[in-house]
């Protein structure tokens, strides 16, 4: 009844796809986290006008669902001019929604500082910007790292929505196998695993990642 | 050649508007019942049907639902179920639905105090009493902001289902945007009604968060 051989014989694409996916989950988790934290900085510190375009941003890109975004990029923008390759667009929108709701997130981890950590700062003659980029991100990352990690395994997952604009990635290999052997099921099959697997190990990476080069705090025993 | 005004295509893609609330509705309703069941069985015996709720949620949450959607389409077919799009969309929402929501409302369960789980034991109340008088009117105020937030996460994951062909909100924006040649004005109106759809959800979930702060 399910037919594995045609679709597994097909294991070069699969890596193919893989790849692309893995590429593009690297790029825009990165750009979306530095996004976000920008954006939870500025959310904080900015004036008026600064606060009220990001809380618009981060409405709209957190109420809305990321297909409707892919789309609107993707189609709808070249009406008025600006024209995107599929992964340029994949990625800004990949980008743009992830630095929503990281910004979010950041912005609880970065409001939980104790405010003598500030003081302390201050009172040691740190600029503003070194007392953001030194004294406060860093521990509010370590906060929030768990709900950081979660999104970014979940933009790791709606990146399979940016098959639906052609990009190549795991899911749009999935479809063309799928369409080649006409073995549809087992083709998803493959790529459920393969999605699977990925999602394990990006928290994996992440869980090691973060104690030992973002906010810098060994688990008690851990070697380097 | 027709041309279409701007009404036109608003009232269309207001058309497709009761879909997207229906499908919605019937993913969170659907999803909350099984949800509840799953919740119970894994309170009732976590050894070994806590741990397959387990990794069902881990399953659902570690995979797109865009494959989950092609599996469940095509998986339906392949077992002899005639599968509409609707039909598709709707089991798979409800078991993605079903995933999050029973963990939300462990997460909730397992943040009582024990002492409540001990004293209600300590009365000679079995579980289902134990669950109906005592944990869950407690989880219940707990659980409300975090299920809003689940429900705007519903209703934007319904998007999806065009993929499988259910004509709800995206995929009549497609249509209609293939037929206009104005994807900017139609998927922007469809970005617009979703956000209208969602925003207030997401209002009232921070307002009754705000609400529900209050420590006893």
């Amino acid at each position: 009844m399910l037919e594995f051989s045609d679709v597994l014989a097909a294991w070069p694409l699969f890596l193919d796809g893989l790849a692309f996916t893995v590429f593009l989950t690297l790029v825009s988790c990165t750009l979306g986290t530095l996004l976000g934290i920008a954006c939870a900085g500025a959310r904080l510190h900015g004036g008026p006008i600064t606060r009220g375009i990001v809380a618009c941003y981060v409405e709209f890109f957190r109420n809305t669902p990321f297909l409707a975004q892919i789309f609107f990029i993707f189609f709808g923008l070249p009406s008025v001019g600006v024209k995107l390759d599929s992964t340029s667009a994949a990625l800004l929108s990949l980008t743009l929604n992830l630095g929503a709701y990281a910004c979010e997130i950041v912005r609880a981890g970065i409001e939980a500082t104790p405010h003598g950590q500030i003081e302390a700062a201050e009172s040691l003659a740190l600029s503003p910007w070194q007392i953001f980029s030194r004294v406060v991100v860093p521990p509010a990352l370590g906060r929030i790292w768990p709900g950081l990690t979660s999104q970014l395994v979940i933009m790791m997952l709606a990146s399979a929505l940016c098959s639906q604009i052609s990009t190549a990635e795991l899911s749009y290999v999935a479809n063309f196998i799928a369409g080649k052997t006409f073995r549809n099921f087992e083709s998803y099959i493959v790529v459920t695993i393969i999605y699977l697997a990925l999602a394990i190990a990006l928290r994996a990476l992440l869980a090691w990642l973060g104690p030992r080069f973002i906010f810098g705090r060994l688990p008690a025993g851990a070697l380097k | 050649m027709n041309a279409f005004s701007n009404w036109d295509i608003i009232r269309n893609l207001l058309l497709a508007v009761p879909w997207t609330l229906a499908l919605s509705a019937i993913a969170f309703i659907g999803g909350s019942v099984l949800a509840v069941t799953m919740l119970v069985l894994r309170l009732w015996k976590p050894a070994t049907l806590g741990r397959a709720v387990h990794w069902y949620v881990q399953l659902f949450q570690g995979t797109p639902l865009l494959m989950q959607l092609f599996l469940t389409y095509f998986g339906l077919a392949l077992f002899g179920v005639d599968t509409t799009p609707l039909a598709a969309a709707t089991v798979c929402l409800i078991l993605y639905a079903c995933a999050y929501l029973t963990e939300t409302w462990h997460g909730c369960v397992i943040s009582i105090p024990p002492g409540q789980w001990e004293a209600s034991a300590s009365l000679a109340l079995n579980l289902r009493e134990q669950l109906v008088h005592v944990i869950f009117p407690q989880t219940f105020r707990m659980a409300v902001p975090p299920t809003v937030g689940l429900l705007v996460q519903i209703i934007k994951n319904s998007s999806l289902a065009s993929v499988v062909g259910f004509v709800e909100l995206t995929r009549a924006g497609q249509m209609i945007a293939n037929v206009t040649y104005a994807p900017f004005l139609v998927y922007g109106l469809v970005s617009l009604i979703y956000f209208a759809i969602c925003f207030p959800c997401s209002l009232l979930g921070r307002r009754l968060e705000r609400r529900t702060r209050i420590q006893y």
